[in-house]
């Protein structure tokens, strides 16, 4: 068996449970996410859906009250539940991640400069002049003007976007072969953000390195990634190609999402909200975990749990028993404003 | 006559910045001279990145903090920042909405309690049956069921928390509501139930709002006018289709194209801005976008460009400093 033909990580079937002392909460559900070397895959869905757990499952960053369960393989390596001594061989190096909120991610009381040097000693045993200057390299790559004279700042000293970008040279500085990046720019304004979504994309490229996009914004997630899954309580529910899915999405709640985003260009019209809220994970429907909240739901869906199934496309899959009857009611009007809307041109 | 009218309005503040032992002195320039109008029954976005004084402006036209100069008036009434009996009926009809609801609301008191607090205090008067009654009209016009009267916040969603918050905000049926990012906190489909909410409630109610937001998509939503924000002055002010789909100030232009969608994927036309915007306490001299402007010119580093009328809008840029009507005789 070659290396080559492995995926760069495939996640089969993980299951995360966590311990609440007398009973056990079951946070995901059996998820399969499989990603190719420098391949983009975007991880869409609301707060608590998982999306964050099936990477910190990954990196085995969940502590001792999680229970993991099914298969993460990298380069077709079983990595899931391994001792922390093996994990720290991958963590940083192999697969390296970034989190929302870079000021707390960094360390206050340690100059940036030391903070990257850290992860060269660990990885690449690289110390004192040569670990400086590759440091200096990656903030210079990384687009920090003055670099030189920020290795030897606090991250106090530095703006919302320089942290993240210092974050993210640390997160190159173990040359990683999948970056995991979590909400990277939702603490950042917009102009930071379109910095940091660019400099992102030119970083992929150049190290034809995997990128993992973990969002809430469908926005971002379609600007970066080749291929999105959409998350729900702990499952995914859909996964395709990025322009199939946001072009003919068929699960109810992808298009659910996508028409309760307002948007900027085209005429104005009235959201269509999803009804209801996500289920608390403790008290998950039986059958399929969107039903209650579906307008396609049939008595069906209430007792079968959907899996993955192929949706009209090549690479599509959904996880709805009512996908052909979906495709062919919805498939002209998911944007198109309603005559009930008219009024909705104001003045 | 607008509802709400505030011109020339500043707030500074002074600070200490790192130098000498005790600091050196300097001033903040949170808000800087911005004018505006907000018409009765309509809705003024305000967009803006953070700390360009989006929510400064909300607190000033409130009352709840004093400006050092110029004047906000309400209905034809100058709104002080002195908490008076005047002050006090004057904010019986101008209420706020927050972004945070969880720390908006009292952890302690059942959420029906909250909801018919400002009840209490404006209008003591009232019968305690009248009051639940209306109570319960407000839960159920903002989608609270009945039997939620005696939840406590922790017990609700983010989106059912900032309903009784809007619920509580209408209490006095104001005339005017400031919402100070009411969905940032809020998942996509829980956003547009109580965007939805708020327009539907606007439609039957009337009331005027200034609606501010660092979304921009939210804001066209919610709009009939949008100003734009940069370092504490107002930059462009129009009808949000012009904003939005025709900017004429750079820095629009860019906070336009910087807005991912998924109908814009694959379209890489972004203006990237370079660097992050400055500090309001090192406002540059000149137009205060001039460090990031794309276009920036000579006289933009040394002159602050006005807010000129161009049609439907107000644009303070350099660029655009002659007055439409001579460009349309240079272009012909």
């Amino acid at each position: 068996m070659s290396v080559a033909s492995e995926p760069l990580l495939a996640i089969r079937d993980l299951t995360v449970e966590f311990d609440q002392g007398d009973h056990f909460v079951q946070a995901l559900h059996g998820v399969d996410i499989v990603i190719e070397r420098g391949q983009s895959v975007g991880i869409v869905g609301e707060s608590g859906c998982g999306k964050s757990i099936t990477w910190l499952a990954v990196l085995g960053l969940l502590g001792s009250r999680a229970r993991c369960a099914g298969s993460v393989k990298l380069d077709g390596e079983q990595i899931l539940n391994r001792p922390d001594r093996e994990l720290t061989r991958i963590r940083g190096s192999r697969i390296a991640m970034i989190f929302q909120d870079p000021a707390s991610s960094l360390n206050p009381v340690h100059r940036i400069g030391r903070q990257i040097g850290e992860v060269l000693m660990l990885h690449r045993g690289l110390t004192g002049r040569a670990a400086r200057a590759e440091a200096h390299r990656l903030l210079d790559r990384v687009g920090i003007s003055n670099a030189l004279q920020r290795l030897d700042e606090y991250p106090h000293e530095l703006s919302g976007g320089m942290n993240q970008r210092a974050m993210i040279a640390m997160a190159l500085a173990g040359e990683p072969d999948l970056l995991i990046a979590d909400e990277p720019t939702t603490a950042l304004d917009a102009t930071i953000q379109a910095q940091i979504l660019d400099l992102l994309h030119e970083l992929r490229c150049e190290n034809d390195m995997g990128l993992v996009l973990v969002s809430h914004d469908l926005g971002v997630v379609a600007d970066m990634a080749e291929r999105v899954a959409v998350m729900y309580c702990g499952r995914v529910i859909e996964e395709s190609p990025g322009d199939r899915l946001f072009d003919a999405p068929r699960h109810p709640y992808t298009r659910g999402l996508m028409a309760a985003l307002p948007d900027i260009d085209g005429p104005k019209r009235r959201l269509k909200s999803i009804a209801g809220t996500v289920p608390p994970p403790r008290h998950l429907p039986p059958g399929c975990a969107f039903g209650p909240r579906c307008a396609h739901a049939t008595p069906e869906c209430a007792t079968h749990r959907p899996d993955l199934r192929p949706a009209g496309a090549p690479r599509h899959r959904a996880a709805c028993l009512h996908t052909d009857l979906i495709a062919d009611s919805l498939d002209t009007g998911l944007a198109v404003p309603e005559a009930a809307d008219a009024e909705w041109e104001t003045a | 006559m607008a509802l709400l009218r505030v011109r020339e309005l500043k707030r500074h503040y002074d600070v200490r910045l790192p130098g000498g032992l005790m600091g050196r002195r300097a001033k903040l320039k949170a808000v800087d001279g911005i004018s505006f109008d907000v018409e009765k029954g309509k809705t003024l976005g305000l967009v803006g990145e953070s700390g360009c004084g989006k929510s400064t402006t909300a607190k000033l036209v409130l009352g709840l903090i004093p400006a050092n100069a110029g004047s906000i008036t309400f209905d034809g009434k100058p709104v002080t920042a002195s908490h008076d009996a005047a002050w006090r009926a004057m904010r019986r009809r101008m209420q706020m909405i927050y972004q945070d609801p969880l720390g908006a609301l009292d952890r302690r008191l059942p959420i029906a309690d909250q909801i018919g607090e400002p009840l209490v205090i404006h209008e003591p008067g009232l019968a305690a049956s009248y009051r639940r009654e209306r109570v319960a009209e407000l839960m159920a016009a903002v989608g609270l069921r009945r039997d939620q009267a005696g939840s406590y916040p922790h017990e609700l969603s983010g989106g059912q928390r900032q309903r009784v918050i809007i619920a509580r905000a209408l209490a006095l049926s104001p005339d005017f509501l400031v919402c100070d990012e009411p969905v940032s906190a809020l998942d996509v489909s829980i956003q547009a139930q109580v965007l939805n909410l708020l327009e539907d409630l606007r439609a039957k109610n009337g009331f005027a709002s200034l609606f501010i937001s660092h979304d921009l998509k939210v804001v066209r939503q919610m709009s009939n006018r949008v100003a734009v924000m940069y370092l504490g002055l107002i930059v462009e002010e129009g009808p949000p289709e012009a904003i939005f789909h025709d900017p004429m100030h750079p820095y629009t232009r860019a906070l336009v194209s910087a807005i991912p969608t998924p109908a814009r994927r694959g379209r890489r036309e972004r203006i990237v801005l370079q660097g992050d915007p400055p500090n309001p306490v090192d406002k540059p001299a000149g137009c205060p976008f001039h460090p990031r402007c794309p276009s920036a010119m000579d006289i933009c580093r040394t002159t602050p460009p006005k807010l000129i009328g161009h049609g439907p809008r107000r644009v303070a840029c350099h660029l655009h400093d002659d007055a439409p009507e001579t460009r349309l005789i240079a272009a012909e």
